[in-house]
């Protein structure tokens, strides 16, 4: 005969359910505390290659002033940021000046005008947007805009800031959408519905109480966005031209932060000047996503307290 | 329905063979009744009557939920609701208050200013005077005149539905509409604002919606009794408790003989 609870020991005899309530505890504590470990982890290590030399050894005014990047020049490489860092800027302000309008106003269409069978599918494809790989991005950076902007411009090259802006503005989108439409979505409908009820149009509904609530989680969308565009390799790389130059216009032809990791790392002796340099600019990336991170997170949780 | 022991006056709102389905679920069935200017009229009966369904009928709310088809006529002042091009200018003239209270994210002032805003009035010493006068009628002036600054939805539940009264009277409004006003509300702020009703009464129409049988036999002049989507009994309020009704659901609902 058996007993309707099962296994019914005494106060001392621990049963399976007791193990395995106890290794489902320490599997998931060791999945939940993986990702700490591991950014502590990829910190250390670009900190341990590049912190002492950016402290120590590097000029930082050289670093943060000069437009020369010559790593390699012998007898005196120079190591000057300054280029890198205006590429990686213009080349994400220009995709931020692309993206954040058309996916604020994508996650306005998806979450408040669509409906049913029209709001499934453009969720859908917004999703699948974004997980185009970016070495795809870059080469319709090379092989359609490029050939475009020459055209339109009548420029001889086609890869520039403009270029690598665009194609970053459209890498940047979806995912600035998603979280955006996820901030509208997080406004109660009761509001809506109460502004419907004095008689605000649509447009009204929306302008004086979905954005303003949904304000903080638009930010941290934006943000995330930023952080999303600064820390692209691949599509800048290709798109961008790769070449060190102080931009004056849109056209020109710049090198950003993350492309002259990936392009140079390979080529230095590991533990050179230049090896650390790179690690340095490592850092730096760093520290700016993380910087952009927190903020965003801080927005999230800033939409949270406010209820 | 005629009521014929009542003198005939002209009517607020004329409701004539009003249905509501959603789907294939009928929610008000055939209803025909009508409201008379300047009183305050019940709706009472159990969940899923149909109450709520009624008050959306009447400012049009339906053509934003998915599925809600009403048919029938709804005169408002004489004229059928459903012919206003513009829905927006309808439903600025009738108030609503919902059963939970919705403070908007707004502070308290902007709570207050969003009607008169949405109608165009942008002056800071209008508003401010429009913000005041509303504040004052709704028994929440003292409150908050000192914080208007702050978030409306950071007030306790019974000042964020007197809150969302002062928004209704900012839309000065010639009908307002209750529904279940006092399910969040904590029975002393219950009193406060069933006085402010006697007071607006003067001032607009009123239809209330409870399901607390006491609060309409304190306040409507006239009560409904609504019952699964039936209009069961329409008529003086002091007829309905002093049993001189026609219906025997009715008797048993307000002596609480149900199920």
């Amino acid at each position: 005969m058996a007993s309707p609870g099962g296994d019914r020991s005494g106060p001392d005899h621990l049963g399976r359910e007791w193990w395995w309530d106890k290794i489902a505890q320490v599997l998931l504590f060791g999945g939940g505390i993986s990702a700490i470990v591991f950014i502590i982890a990829i910190f250390v290590f670009i900190a341990q290659q590049g912190l002492g030399y950016a402290l120590v050894d590097l000029d930082l005014a050289t670093y943060f002033t000069s437009p020369e990047w010559r790593p390699t020049s012998e007898p005196e490489p120079v190591f000057g940021a300054l280029a890198l860092i205006v590429g990686t800027a213009s080349v994400t302000g220009l995709a931020m000046l692309v993206s954040v309008p058309f996916s604020i106003g994508a996650a306005i269409f998806i979450g408040e005008f669509a409906t049913g069978r029209t709001r499934e599918i453009l969720k859908v494809l917004v999703e699948l947007l974004a997980a185009i790989p970016s070495v795809v991005w870059g080469f319709i950076g090379l092989m359609v805009m490029s050939p475009l902007l020459m055209d339109v411009f009548d420029v001889s090259v086609g890869v520039s800031v403009l270029n690598a802006g665009l194609i970053l503005g459209l890498m940047a989108a979806p995912i600035m959408t998603t979280i955006a439409e996820d901030a509208l979505k997080a406004v109660p409908d009761g509001f809506r519905e109460a502004a419907e009820a004095m008689g605000a149009t649509r447009w009204q509904v929306i302008r004086q109480v979905v954005l303003p609530s949904a304000k903080n989680g638009l930010v941290a969308a934006v943000l995330l966005g930023v952080g999303r565009g600064f820390g692209e390799t691949m599509a800048v790389l290709m798109a961008s031209g790769h070449s060190i130059n102080m931009p004056t216009s849109p056209l020109d032809q710049v090198r950003a932060l993350t492309a002259t990791i990936a392009a140079e790392l390979g080529e230095t002796a590991r533990g050179s000047d230049h090896y650390r340099v790179l690690f340095s600019i490592g850092i730096l990336l760093f520290l700016v996503t993380f910087i952009i991170n927190l903020l965003a997170d801080m927005f999230v949780r800033g939409k949270k307290t406010a209820r | 329905m005629v009521e014929a022991d009542e003198e005939r006056t002209t009517s607020k709102l004329c409701v004539d063979g009003l249905t509501i389905r959603y789907g294939e679920t009928v929610a008000l069935k055939d209803i025909s009744l009508e409201v008379r200017p300047n009183e305050i009229f019940g709706i009472i009966g159990p969940a899923n009557s149909g109450k709520t369904s009624f008050l959306r009928a009447i400012n049009r709310m339906d053509e934003m939920t998915e599925g809600m088809h009403v048919s029938g006529r709804i005169d408002l002042d004489g004229e059928d609701v459903r012919t206003w091009r513009n829905v927006y200018a309808l439903r600025r003239r009738i108030g609503v208050v919902f059963p939970l209270p919705v403070g908007l994210p707004l502070s308290i002032f902007d709570n207050v200013a969003l009607s008169p805003r949405l109608r165009g009035i942008n002056d800071r010493a209008k508003l401010e005077e429009i913000v005041e006068r509303c504040l004052r009628r709704a028994a929440l002036w003292d409150e908050v005149a000192d914080r208007l600054d702050s978030l409306g939805s950071l007030l306790s539940g019974g000042q964020q539905q007197r809150l969302t009264i002062a928004r209704s009277l900012s839309q000065e409004p010639d009908l307002l509409l209750l529904d279940e006003f006092s399910i969040a509300v904590d029975p002393v702020t219950t009193m406060r604002i069933e006085d402010i009703l006697k007071e607006l009464r003067e001032e607009m129409t009123i239809i209330l919606v409870t399901n607390l049988v006491q609060q309409a036999r304190r306040l409507a002049d006239r009560t409904a009794f609504f019952l699964k989507g039936d209009l069961v009994e329409v008529g003086k309020t002091e007829d309905l408790f002093t049993r001189r009704v026609r219906d025997r659901r009715t008797t048993d609902y307000l002596e609480g003989r149900f199920g």
